[in-house]
């Protein structure tokens, strides 16, 4: 238990440099209020570390106690689909509180996507394996709520604060220049 | 921490409340693989997460044609409203009465406190326990554990009637 089974491939969202030497990936919810406190903590620790963190971020959405969760996952990945996931992410952690299909719409407007592309992408379920297909690889790595993160594959089980989360990724880039 | 039962053993019978007037016996789910995730309580915070994460599993659990029972001390009112609220789609049963009495046959109550252990038992088609684990009573142990079982399980300890088999998890 512990260990994230699921590799960061190129179908991953990620942000930073895939050579850097420490690699955090975070499992969320856009519905899930300690994710969304998260969400500036991730930023402020990947402004840290700059360019020796790349940052991925996987779905987990609880979608029967959070309604929005997935409808706001599928969302990300139609936006992601254009090129624009991450606009897209910090649009819906920045608006969580009015979380919603008018808040979803009005974000893809504001990317300049097509408010009807995303209604007719949700219609059919186009990005629900994609979404499903992270949620089952977290299930898999022993998630078990959200956030949960994996700093090089193994899970962090301190919390998500600022100071941890740095402590956390500062052990792997010493035990990295301890080789 | 109690001694739960380990692997081989037979799980004992038991015949509990589902619902306010509904009762369940493992018994009535011979022939299919059973999992029985004790809990401490209904409304606490990490169950509540633990429940709600295995609310979205369960697909994937009855792919394996198997069956997930939420157990714990709480009443058949308390679990009725609790299942609402949460929208859960498995059945919680009541060890109420004599309070714990099933979780102490499976070594998964804790005397100190009155609670059932935080602890999951994946079961065969013949009611033989195949997996146990115990957490830490503060610690959601996730579901990781509980597929990774059903995985390993042979396909002749899990068959039945009902759900389909997943014969084929490659990677």
């Amino acid at each position: 238990m512990g260990t994230l089974r699921v590799p960061v491939t190129q179908h991953d969202h990620v942000r930073g440099p895939a050579n850097a030497p420490v690699t955090l990936v975070e499992y969320g919810d856009y519905e899930c209020p300690h994710c969304r406190l998260a969400h500036p903590i991730v930023n402020a620790v990947r402004q840290h570390f700059a360019r020796q963190l790349r940052f991925v971020f996987r779905h987990f959405p609880l979608s029967q106690i959070h309604p929005n969760a997935e409808t706001a996952a599928e969302s990300a990945e139609f936006a992601g689909a254009h090129g624009r996931f991450w606009e897209m992410h910090d649009g819906i952690y920045e608006n969580q509180d009015r979380l919603g299909l008018p808040l979803l719409f009005a974000l893809v407007r504001t990317l300049g996507l097509s408010e009807l592309e995303l209604q007719s992408a949700l219609a059919s379920g186009e990005y629900e394996p994609k979404v499903r297909a992270d949620f089952l690889g977290g299930v898999r790595s022993g998630v078990n709520g959200t956030p949960s993160f994996f700093i090089n594959g193994e899970r962090h089980d301190g919390s998500y604060a600022f100071d941890d989360l740095v402590a956390a990724i500062e052990l792997r880039l010493e035990r990295r220049a301890a080789l | 921490m109690s001694q739960i039962l380990p692997e081989g053993t037979a799980a004992p019978d038991f015949k509990l409340r589902v619902t306010p007037d509904q009762w369940l016996s493992l018994g009535n789910l011979k022939g299919k693989p059973v999992i029985l995730a004790f809990y401490p309580a209904d409304w606490s915070p990490v169950c509540g997460d633990q429940m709600a994460l295995y609310n979205e599993v369960l697909p994937e659990l009855h792919k394996h044609g198997a069956e997930l029972l939420g157990i714990s001390v709480d009443g058949a009112w308390c679990h009725e409203a609790f299942a609402q609220h949460r929208h859960l789609h498995f059945p919680l049963l009541a060890d109420f009465h004599p309070k714990g009495a099933v979780a102490q046959s499976y070594g998964a109550y804790r005397e100190t406190d009155g609670v059932c252990e935080r602890a999951l038992f994946v079961l065969d088609n013949k009611a033989v326990v195949f997996w146990s684990y115990c957490s830490p009573i503060a610690v959601n142990p996730g579901a990781d554990g509980i597929l990774d079982a059903l995985e390993r399980m042979p396909n002749e300890r899990k068959k039945g009637h009902g759900h389909a088999q997943s014969s084929s998890h490659a990677a």
